[in-house]
């Protein structure tokens, strides 16, 4: 008979606990660390000694401490309950955290993601003798007012159907249904099921990429765009507006499900989020924001090896979700300090370092994470999407840095803050000239379907007006604005209404904050078209200060504040009085 | 009784290893007799088997690998703490210094800290006054923030954070109780003396706790001296109630002990030789600031710390940035021109200022005429490169009014005396005053109505005056 063997603890070094013992641990096995049961994952095995990455505060463990081995690697449980909560790195709900320990974070807290005791009104919809393969989906229930939660069995399983319950009220612990397998095996489905976090969720097949994520933020949805299953990156230096953008990003897409990930950000933020969440509505629908959104919060003191498994968590969760046919989002704040936190425990089991200290396998990492998006037929014959957009933090500002440049390789949405916009309050910060979106392309035929050729023509001409306005700039920088000649001060004149007016947007003001994408496009008509009609002053060498006395820029600059979402048609007046200070002027000329 | 092992294994630097040790914790303190009777005290920091290391908090200056018997404590680091703990003076690493005698414990605290849940916190909103128009108006200071201020060597930190601890109030809860914890982590005598006599002469001394490492002081022990310093604050605030403001200086001097520890212990050095997990613990320090749902007290942290050759990217001032609710930033080239505090408004940011200007805060006008006025103070800027290519004569008409702006700006609504503690309401009708010397059409950032009732009103007396004297418009061209 063989006997289990026995694991303790030969070495701690900050969040690196080295365990002697038996030879039957596997790598990213989950162990219960110490008597207090710290978790904690195997990241390393020798001959003799197992290298140990753990999840919490390591003071106070002494050599020769029990470790327990899970026999699992690190796995998340999924089921109706994860929406609307907050979890820590490595999924804890941080409320029961709270109920339990008080305001401040203890550790060896062991407690289930999901609360077991909440009954949940199921509908079972298979029936015996039904066959059921992988990712398919056998009841239902409503998670919250704007979630069907859709119960899928695991994705590794086929079978008949040889029991199922009755619709009624269950547990994530109840028994729902029974499969016999092939083999004549019983495989019991519940409400919940368990995934191993750091394994991609199986799907069908990748779709094309060819819708956009629609953000109601207008230099996002007008000039870099990106699209569902897609992959974008935010980086700024600090105070560029990161955070804000990634919240405005979170509040006003048109995902149906976010996935919030601080990830070794601040704790206030957090607050923040759950607080706005818990009040603001989704324009689609009136519902609460938070019926519609998952929180991970590792704050920057929280522990670091916890930092690296946050994103895992979040990303399972979002793909959890995909399966079910939702369009998910996931906003990781910041992805920088995921890396870093992957730098210190590298540090820590003295692996040979590559660029700037970050271990060698950083971009391969990064890429197994990128590539976890998508836009999926999934294993239950539905369609689905995860859109993931990471804020990359470069230290002192400088984009040739390894996290910055390796996120480049894998996210075809670049969407890179300028310190200097921020300086001037120019938010959002995001610059137009270091910015791209390689979705441009793809999503040109949704944009001509739903809005019509003029979208397609009207962003074209914006982004060279931009272009050409940066030329001029150059020059005004050296000899001054006054000198130029009419046609290029109508270019800096319309290009300033389209950086203020339109680039520029108020994540404070109630109707600024988020724009629909057909008035978006309005609003660029009407100062396009101004910039058309001008061009017959400067036909006839009649000054552009002349229109510009008329106030018409700066009135076209506050059309943003005015003209309130559900009314775009009041646009047409703003359209009307720049055509008539155009003809006014003519005519003063005549 | 506890175990007291003779002789040391090997000394490198700051650090000592002890061979053959049974039945110690990770993080464990403990205390070195040396043979002239000298106590020092240190920490685990790593342990192999029955091999450990540790951190010496006091230097190992005079320790042989004969001379001196160890002792394990059984606890990790911690300080006794009860409210009379307020008045006194600490070293860095927690123990009295004014010759009061040990502090009766209430309790004892580890240093380390836990941190605090995050839907365990409240959102900061409460404004507090400093009586600076640049950080009123411009970078306001909230209740439960950290806010650092990015100094560099010679400039008037100490006066601006001294001026601050004088006049900081929160305007609607004047009753509320105030403390205030200084940690001195390798400082000069003087500089640690000015604040003591600043707060000695506010009569702000038997409020406020010092925790005191000097630059003289060992330099491992620095690397304590905030955490005591937090540990109290928590204490004061958490426990029983009180409005902590905390003051560290200097962070950067905390960062190098940090950097001496790591390369003492071996560790692959990340940007300019700081360790790796600089980030982490900074953060293990600022985020050590908030408010809790449910309970009274708050702390607010300015950390200063004084950025190598003034640059903004260095690590230490980029780490920090990245985890702080914003930063205030000074200005050199201010200093210089005599601006006094000077403070780099653009540079400058408070994140947690929206959510508590405004309507039912300050006043409403706050917002739109703060984002204004950084609009048109960053547009000063370009004028300016412009005019010193092409001479300030040749600008055009507006731009002219720019650089009017930009002066009155700063010597009008920056610039104050050390003694002068200005209103809210003052602040913002200063900044009334000079933005009213552009053109409205300049004013994109600020709602009609405002407009209306505070810039209209203004421009009318300037007009009406310009008859006598002319003097507001634009200079002429010479």
């Amino acid at each position: 008979m063989k006997q289990a063997p026995e694991y303790t603890i030969q070495g701690i070094n900050g969040p690196v606990v080295t365990v002697r013992g038996g030879r039957s641990l596997a790598m990213q096995e989950t162990v219960y660390v110490g008597k207090e049961g710290l978790i904690g994952e195997v990241v390393g095995l020798q001959d003799d000694q197992i290298v140990v990455q753990v999840y919490e505060d390591t003071s106070g463990l002494y050599p020769g401490e029990p470790v327990t081995p899970s026999g699992a690697p690190m796995s998340l449980l999924l089921g109706p309950g994860l929406i609307g909560a907050v979890f820590d790195g490595i999924a804890r709900p941080l409320k029961e955290i709270e109920n339990r320990t008080g305001y401040f974070m203890e550790r060896g807290v062991n407690i289930p993601s999901l609360n077991p005791s909440v009954e949940w009104d199921v509908d079972i919809l298979v029936s015996p003798g039904e066959s059921l393969a992988g990712g398919q989906i056998f009841a239902q229930c409503q998670e919250t007012s704007v979630v069907r939660h859709y119960c899928m069995t695991p994705p590794d399983v086929f079978g008949t159907v040889s029991f199922a319950a009755n619709s009624g009220r269950y547990t994530i612990d109840d028994v729902l249904a029974e499969l016999t397998d092939s083999q004549g095996k019983t495989i019991a489905l519940k409400l919940a099921q368990t995934w191993p976090m750091r394994s991609a969720r199986p799907v069908a097949a990748r779709r094309l990429l060819d819708r956009p994520l629609i953000t109601g933020q207008r230099v996002i949805d007008f000039l870099f765009p990106i699209a569902k299953g897609g992959c974008a990156a935010i980086p700024g230096p600090f105070g560029a507006g990161k955070t804000i953008t990634q919240h405005q990003l979170a509040k006003w897409s048109d995902a149906d499900i976010i996935v919030y990930l601080g990830c070794g950000e601040r704790g206030n933020e957090m607050t923040e989020v759950l607080e706005e969440f818990a009040k603001l509505r989704d324009p689609k629908n009136d519902e609460l924001m938070l019926s519609r959104t998952v929180l991970i919060a590792n704050t920057s003191n929280m522990p670091v090896a916890a930092r690296e498994a946050s994103i895992y968590t979040g990303m399972t969760i979002a793909e959890y979700y995909r399966d079910m046919g939702y369009h998910v989002a996931i906003m990781a704040d910041s992805t920088s300090r995921w890396a870093e936190a992957l730098r210190e425990i590298s540090g820590r089991l003295e692996e040979m370092p590559a660029e700037e200290g970050f271990p060698a396998y950083l971009p391969s990492r990064l890429a197994e994470f990128y590539e976890r998006a998508g836009y999926m037929d999934t294993l239950s014959g539905k369609i689905g999407s995860v859109t993931v957009i990471g804020a990359v933090s470069p230290q002192g500002a400088d984009f040739s840095e390894p996290v910055t440049q390796n996120t480049k390789r894998f996210v075809s949405c670049f969407w890179a803050l300028d310190r200097q916009l921020a300086y001037a309050r120019h938010f959002p910060s995001v610059n137009w000239t270091s910015s791209y979106s390689e979705y441009l392309e793809a999503l040109s035929p949704w944009y001509t379907r739903e809005l019509g050729p003029r979208f397609e023509e009207l962003r074209k001409r914006a982004s060279l007006l931009l272009l050409e306005e940066m030329k001029l700039m150059e020059i005004v920088k050296l000899i001054g604005a006054d000198i130029l000649p009419d046609d290029q001060k109508l270019i800096i004149e319309c290009t300033r209404v389209i950086r203020l007016g339109f680039l520029q947007q108020n994540a404070y003001h109630e109707v600024d904050t988020y724009v629909p994408i057909k008035k978006q496009m309005e609003m660029m008509a009407v100062i396009i078209d101004l910039y058309d009609s001008a061009q017959q002053l400067i036909e006839r060498n009649i000054p552009i200060s002349q229109l510009k006395a008329k106030g018409i820029f700066d009135k076209l600059i506050r059309m943003k504040y005015e003209v309130p979402n559900d009314q775009p048609e009041l646009l047409d007046e703003f359209r009307k009085e720049a055509e008539e200070a155009v003809s006014q002027t003519l005519l003063d000329n005549a | 009784m506890r175990v007291e092992y003779i002789g040391l294994s090997e000394i490198r630097g700051p650090l000592v290893i002890l061979d053959d040790v049974e039945d110690v914790a990770y993080d464990e303190t403990c205390r070195f007799t040396l043979e002239n009777g000298d106590k020092r005290f240190g920490r685990i920091i790593a342990i192999d088997g029955s091999r450990a290391v540790i951190q010496v908090f006091e230097g190992t200056k005079g320790i042989s690998l004969e001379n001196s018997r160890t002792q394990f404590l059984g606890h990790p680091l911690r300080i006794p703490l009860s409210p009379e703990i307020l008045g006194r003076s600490f070293d860095g690493a927690g123990r009295p210094i004014d010759g009061l005698g040990e502090v009766y414990p209430d309790i004892w605290q580890s240093v380390n800290g836990s941190a605090i849940n995050p839907v365990s916190r409240k959102y900061p909103r409460n404004f507090i006054s400093t009586g600076l128009s640049a950080i009123d108006g411009m970078g306001t200071l909230i209740q439960g923030q950290k806010l650092p201020i990015f100094s560099g060597s010679g400039l008037k930190h100490n006066e601006l954070t001294a001026q601050m601890l004088r006049q900081a109030r929160i305007p609607d809860q004047e009753g509320a109780e105030f403390a205030i914890v200084f940690a001195a982590v390798g400082i000069k005598h003087d500089v640690a003396d000015y604040f003591r006599r600043e707060l000695e002469e506010s009569g702000a001394l038997e409020r406020t706790v010092m925790f005191l490492n000097l630059a003289s002081d060992p330099i491992i022990e620095r690397i304590l001296t905030p955490r005591c310093a937090l540990t109290a604050a928590e204490y004061l605030a958490f426990t029983h109630g009180y409005h902590v403001l905390v003051i560290m200086t200097d962070v950067t001097a905390y960062c190098e002990a940090l950097r001496e520890f790591s390369s003492s212990m071996g560790e692959i050095p990340s940007r300019k030789g700081f360790p790796s997990y600089l980030y982490s613990d900074l953060a293990s320090l600022f985020e050590r600031a908030g408010m809790i749902t449910g309970l009274p007290g708050s702390i607010t942290q300015m950390p200063i710390l004084t950025m190598p050759n003034d640059d903004i990217t260095h690590p230490i001032p980029d780490l920090t940035g990245f985890i702080t609710e914003g930063q205030i930033v000074l200005s050199r080239e201010l200093e210089q021109r005599g601006i006094y505090p000077p403070i780099s408004v653009l540079a400058s940011l408070s994140r947690l200022m929206k959510d508590g200007i405004g309507v039912g805060f300050t006043r409403e006008d706050h917002p739109d005429l703060a984002n204004q006025l950084f609009a048109s103070y960053a547009k000063v800027q370009e004028v300016r490169a412009l005019a010193s290519v092409i001479g300030e004569d040749e600008l055009a008409e507006g731009d002219r009014l720019y650089m009017q702006f930009g002066r009155q700006f700063e010597e009008i609504f920056l610039c104050q005396a050390p003694d002068e503690d200005r209103s809210i309401e003052r602040t913002l009708d200063l900044g009334w005053d000079v933005l009213s010397i552009l053109p409205e059409g300049e004013l994109d950032r600020i709602d009609a109505d405002l407009l209306e009732k505070h810039y209209a009103p203004r421009v009318r007396a300037k007009e009406s005056d310009s008859f006598a004297a002319p003097a507001d418009a634009p200079a002429e061209v010479k």
